[in-house]
């Protein structure tokens, strides 16, 4: 089958008939957009449907992939803040590094950034049923990780050796951060804490490191065979003893 | 024992005149609470269960019942009133914050109560609603700063500028933000229906748009709030506008929690989270740390639905209201909702709900002075809410600036509500704040809608007539008018402050 693929050149464009034009071209039946030139428009991919693929060349502005539902979107750069947010299904793959706040109360579909993120990385991810997200950063997260997770799976492979991410899962009352190697103690918020990967945790998240590598490049085996730290909620009513009634 | 207080002065009593009862055993079904019970040939009373929600009272055929509020009394004393002494003891039982359910019990002044309406005599003659027509219908949203004509190939002259979506309202009283989970489906669908009869529009909460609400969405105004429960593309494009939730009146600065045990299947489902679980919504939006990130979610909102839907932003009212709306009104945003300090709640800490913001009256009026001195008032509509009780709170508040209002508590209470502010229990007699199967039965939507719209429709009469009498044909002419009102013992401080002038002035 002919895949149908349509460039746009963002250079100069506004981010409202940049999208528009994504949109257009998506709704037309394109399986493929590359969209050249991309410098700092926000929103690419805000809202769309449906299962093509948006190819971004450049660096995409805030709010990547916000509200998406079905597409994949693919950086070949770095984004700025919060690319997922509150996404529904669909990838965003980041071939560099992210702003703050990435992946913000995103319930489903998956991000996957090969460098590193700045603050609240997850924050507020959440699941219900066969929604659940995913987040995987390449490199290091900084502080605020996993903030109120309230569900879905959040992998920092830390490859840079660099991590640096505290207070991490502050208020997580659902879902799981895995870090690979030790975190020490002090790194972790009130609600959250550290348990052992086990066996089968390794079995579930194997799939997703090999798709993130085989998204990167990358060889799998190191990360599948590596220590992993596994952080989960203390409760999941963080709050319930906070407060009585009049 | 864990403590030497004992238990606390019943706070109401329940009596039955065993002369007038029957024993039929109503008050028994009706009372969720636990109140009464048949023991052998009697039917016994709990009055320590008792929220004076008057379910029993309203349905004993033989009006056998009766309530007395606080039969104890405490030594009086103008400090250590019996609220505050019952809060310590409270605290020093559990040590933790203290939650109530609705608005503000304070006892301090409510300024609508203090300012009076104008009306025609001579000089001008009232109008008659009867004969002439008050317009009430009002579009919410941006107007342009100026217009733009064009002659078209026929010679005729039409509109150039590229107008905003507005929301076109018959009535200037909407339905606020209640989510489903703080009440019932059945709430819901039935304030819904009174939407559409009564053309006006209602707002979802953060609680996700229930399927049984689809075939109203035209009416709803979906809200997105700091969880963003229930948030997909799906969801913004069904509602007719969208509202970010930045504040609530009822708890300034702090965020929303839905606790694990009202999470049921369906909600549950609506919302997008697992059953029993707790819906924390945090205090600010974790992608809003600033006002250019508050343009930044606006925007979002309005590119995911290609700029088709009003964009609300509500805020509660706090010292620097004006300020904090002109800061929203530069942020593309279509309509700006004030939240006073009496506004409901299913649940907030007391000492929030009783001790911060400031009151609507005020709020609204420095925000359109704000907005009118910085030349952006056609930026975007002002919709008031939070103890809007009656016509006349309609009235004063757009005199004051407002645009429409939004009521919530006075809406519960055409449904049932007896503000008995035990929302928080789940368990309300009347199916409103409950998700208990048998008890939302209770409120049937056919009942209940008609109610919610009859009220509406009252006090839009009500709002004709004192119009008509000012002599005022149109909710524009209304908006802002301040010389149709006069403070009656206000002080001047605050007469300036509501730009209105003294009764007799």
């Amino acid at each position: 089958m002919m895949v149908k693929l349509v460039t746009i050149d963002a250079k100069g464009m506004h981010y409202t008939p940049l999208n528009q034009q994504v949109r257009r071209a998506v709704e037309d039946g394109a399986d493929e957009v590359v969209v050249q030139n991309v410098l700092g428009q926000r929103f690419i991919g805000d809202g769309l449907k449906g299962d093509a693929t948006i190819h971004v060349y450049g660096v995409p502005g805030g709010d990547l992939a916000m509200f998406m539902s079905g597409p994949t979107v693919i950086v070949h750069g770095n984004a700025e803040h919060a690319p997922g947010n509150t996404m529904d299904a669909g990838k965003v793959v980041i071939h560099g590094s992210a702003g703050d706040a990435v992946a913000h109360s995103m319930r489903g579909g998956k991000v996957f950034i090969r460098g590193n993120i700045g603050y609240r990385g997850g924050i507020h991810m959440k699941q219900y049923e066969a929604q659940r997200p995913i987040l995987v950063v390449g490199g290091s997260a900084q502080t605020f990780l996993g903030e109120y997770m309230a569900g879905g799976l959040l992998i920092v492979l830390d490859l840079d050796g660099a991590m640096k991410a505290r207070g991490i899962g502050s208020g997580i009352h659902g879902g799981e951060i895995i870090i690979r190697g030790d975190v020490d103690d002090a790194c972790l918020a009130a609600g959250a804490k550290k348990v052992p990967l086990t066996d089968e945790d390794r079995r579930r998240i194997a799939p997703v490191i090999r798709e993130f590598a085989g998204d990167f490049g990358l060889d799998p085996e190191p990360l599948l065979n590596a220590d992993y730290t596994r952080i989960v909620p203390a409760s999941a009513r963080p709050f319930a003893g906070k407060y009585t009634w009049e | 024992m864990s403590n030497n207080l004992g238990s606390m002065p019943l706070r109401y009593r329940v009596t039955i005149d065993r002369e007038q009862c029957m024993e039929c055993e109503r008050c028994i079904e009706n009372c969720s609470y636990g109140v009464f019970r048949r023991d052998g040939d009697r039917i016994l009373i709990n009055s320590r269960k008792c929220t004076a929600c008057h379910r029993c009272l309203a349905y004993c055929p033989r009006d056998a019942i009766m309530l007395e509020e606080q039969p104890c009394d405490y030594r009086s004393h103008p400090v250590w009133t019996r609220a505050t002494r019952e809060a310590i003891y409270n605290q020093a039982r559990t040590g933790k914050i203290i939650l109530a359910g609705m608005g503000s019990v304070a006892n301090l002044p409510i300024i609508f109560d203090h300012l009076m309406l104008d009306a025609c005599q001579v000089t001008t003659p009232p109008t008659d609603p009867l004969r002439e027509p008050v317009e009430l219908r009002t579009y919410l949203g941006k107007k342009p700063s100026r217009l733009d004509l064009r002659r078209n190939p026929d010679g005729d002259i039409e509109l150039a500028t590229e107008l905003a979506p507005n929301l076109m309202v018959e009535t200037p009283v909407m339905l606020g933000h209640m989510s489903y989970g703080a009440i019932s489906l059945n709430a819901q669908i039935s304030m819904a229906r009174a939407a559409k009869e009564t053309g006006t529009f209602m707002g979802t909460g953060e609680g996700g748009l229930h399927a049984g609400l689809y075939p109203y969405q035209d009416r709803m105004i979906v809200q997105v709030a700091s969880g963003r429960f229930g948030v997909n593309i799906d969801y913004l494009e069904r509602g007719a506008a969208i509202e970010i939730k930045l504040g609530q009146g009822a708890k300034p600065g702090i965020g929303g929690h839905l606790t694990g045990e009202k999470v049921s299947k369906d909600v549950s489902r609506t919302r997008m989270i697992p059953q029993g679980s707790d819906a924390i919504s945090p205090a600010p939006h974790h992608d809003i740390y600033g006002i250019e990130d508050l343009s930044q979610l606006v925007r979002s909102i309005k590119e995911a639905t290609e700029w088709k839907k009003p964009v609300f932003a509500k805020i509660a009212a706090v010292n620097n209201t004006a300020e904090n709306v002109a800061a929203v009104a530069r942020s593309s945003v279509d309509a700006v909702v004030i939240d006073g300090f009496r506004g409901g709640t299913g649940a907030a800490p007391r000492v929030f709900r009783d001790h911060v913001g400031i009151p609507i009256e005020v709020a609204v009026a420095s925000a359109d002075r704000e907005l009118r001195k910085q030349g952006l008032r056609n930026e975007v509509s002002l919709i008031a809410c939070g103890s809007i009780r009656e016509s006349a709170d309609v009235v004063k508040a757009i005199a004051l600036g407002a645009d429409a209002v939004y009521i919530g508590t006075a809406a519960l209470a055409a449904m049932g509500c007896r503000v008995c502010g035990n929302c928080y229990q789940g368990l309300c007699p009347w199916g409103i704040a409950t998700q208990r199967p048998d008890l939302v039965e209770r409120l049937d939507p056919d009942v209940a809608s008609k109610q919610v719209a009859n009220l509406i429709h009252a006090w839009t009469l009500e709002i004709t007539e004192l119009m008509g009498a000012a002599g005022i044909n149109s909710i524009e002419s209304l908006r802002g008018n301040r010389d149709r009102l006069r403070g009656y013992m206000l002080d001047e401080g605050l007469l300036d402050v509501l730009d209105v002038k003294p009764v007799g002035a």
